[in-house]
């Protein structure tokens, strides 16, 4: 087993990801985070870039899904959770009082491992976020409905049947319009969560094709357990281990030239 | 660190990964012996043992060709990472190499098959000999170096070729001088030009093996980097 320092995610003395260059969209700062007694999350800090893709590693449990779920404060939903520490988007605090959650996940959308496409009509899913909102206007709703679907890379697929009902589409399709859903109301980040595992390597690689062409408007960060995934759509990678962030480094360098061992064991294969 | 290739989950992968660097070492045994015959063939008259070495460069041939195959196949299945994946770009770059210091060793053997029909010279080629020499250890240290993992054998190929470059400039001049005083011995002093000139490329080819070999271990590309760059550079990382 490879010893990992205990008290600190990023060690000071190791070299640090040089984001200079880079607009800061997400930040943690000495981020801890408890379900009861599991220390889950250990002193994270890390900022990640705006309109890049930004991959998290790591084996199960590692912590990588907990840690995405922060940044649209999903984890409020498990009533054993405490946070300590900072989660800042654009610089502001998303875990102060006032914040208007709902406004959050409006900013920050989400795609699950399954796609959970609503029991309504192709139509009527992308067009929800924003009846919700309250936009009425069949003008409107039509225009965005068609731009999302095309930006998400449904539109050619569906553009005959926008009425039919979103479970008629293949497990790929429906992926892609819980994308279309999520960007039709505009957020500024789209976490992904594992959005290719139930997916064949067609609808894997349409899926990723989109990641990339999403990144010029949106901040992606994508949790993944198929390390060539992580390796081909991220810009940047960060591996995590019980609950550590170990390494965090440009992509090209973390897979051909990784700093710490526990990360060469993790993504060649070897025994930690 | 060598057991560090057998460290996989997968028993099958650290088998494929032993296989290739033994075959890379078979390989490299194989073009360091025939660079010894062609010079011994040289030296002493011998067309047979010539004639041995342009049979052997078939197989070093095909030994490339079985070796970037091996390569390919665990690129497609295994997509290596980090370390695998420089392990397995440095095999086919030392391959290759390792295929040209072949054809290098075949190129002198021919030549040792022309001379053996003519005057031998007075010093019966021992310049040859003595470059012959050290490319010969050149590249015996670049595939220890290989085979154990030490990327400071880098440093020490690097030194070792500009001697070799300055020895190979030292014997064109020598055979310049032979051209002028010697003018009816003409063909056979352009032939040895050609077996020096072939020496000289082994030597790089060697320097070429130890840069792959820094690449390997270390992930830095160190290619025409002097000498003491590459010492700064693997200094660093310790």
């Amino acid at each position: 087993m490879v010893t990992v320092n205990q008290n600190a995610g990023l060690d000071a003395n190791r070299p640090r990801l040089n984001l200079n260059h880079e607009a800061i969209a997400l930040e943690t700062n000495d981020l801890n985070l408890y379900y009861g007694q599991t220390h889950a999350l250990k002193s994270i800090s890390m900022q990640i870039p705006s309109q890049r893709v930004t991959a998290f590693i790591g084996p199960s449990g590692c912590g990588k899904s907990t840690l995405l779920r922060c940044f649209n404060r999903m984890n409020d939903l498990v009533d054993s959770c405490r946070i300590e520490g900072e989660v800042k988007i654009d610089g502001d605090d998303i875990y102060k009082p006032s914040i208007d959650v709902p406004e959050l996940r409006r900013k920050v959308g989400m795609v699950f491992q399954k796609p959970n496409p609503f029991p309504k009509s192709i139509y009527d899913n992308v067009a929800y976020g924003l009846r919700l909102q309250g936009i009425r206007s069949k003008r409107t709703l039509d225009e965005v409905v068609e731009r999302s679907l095309k930006r998400a890379a449904l539109w050619d697929e569906v553009k005959d049947r926008l009425d039919d009902n979103a479970f008629g589409l293949s497990g790929g399709q429906q992926q892609r319009l819980v994308i279309a859903r999520a960007i039709a109301i505009e957020p500024e980040v789209i976490l992904l969560d594992e959005p290719c595992s139930a997916l064949d390597p067609i609808s894997t690689a349409k899926v990723e094709e989109l990641i990339i062409d999403l990144k010029e408007s949106y901040t992606i960060v994508i949790v993944t357990h198929n390390m060539q995934q992580a390796a081909r759509v991220s810009d940047f990678t960060a591996y995590m281990y019980l609950g550590e962030l170990i390494e965090y480094d440009d992509t090209a360098k973390l897979f051909t030239n990784p700093s710490e061992k526990a990360t060469e064991d993790y993504i060649t294969g070897r025994y930690g | 660190m060598e057991e560090h290739f057998h460290q996989h989950i997968s028993r099958q992968f650290n088998q494929e990964l032993e296989d290739l660097r033994k075959d890379v070492m078979t390989m490299g045994g194989l073009a360091e012996q025939m660079i010894a015959d062609a010079i011994t063939a040289l030296i002493e008259g011998e067309s047979a043992r010539a004639e041995q070495v342009i049979e052997n460069d078939h197989q070093v041939n095909q030994m490339e060709k079985q070796i970037d195959q091996q390569c390919i196949q665990i690129l497609a299945r295994r997509q290596p990472t980090a370390s695998d994946l420089r392990l397995v770009m440095a095999i086919i770059k030392t391959v290759n190499d390792l295929e040209r210091v072949g054809d290098e060793a075949e190129q002198i053997a021919k030549m040792a098959i022309r001379l053996v029909s003519r005057d031998r010279p007075r010093g019966n080629y021992r310049e040859l000999e003595t470059m012959g020499a050290h490319v010969r250890a050149m590249i015996r240290d670049a595939l220890n170096g290989f085979a154990r993992l030490e990327p400071e054998v880098a440093i020490a190929l690097k030194r070792q070729d500009q001697k070799v470059d300055s020895e190979y400039e030292a014997i064109l001049r020598q055979y310049y001088s032979y051209l002028v005083e010697e003018p009816r011995n003409t063909s056979r002093i352009l032939d040895s030009i050609w077996v020096a000139r072939s020496l000289e490329r082994i030597g790089d080819h060697a320097k070429n093996i130890g840069e792959y070999i820094v690449y390997m271990v270390e992930g830095k590309d160190i290619r025409r980097a002097s000498a003491e760059e590459i010492e700064q550079s693997l200094g660093e990382s310790d």
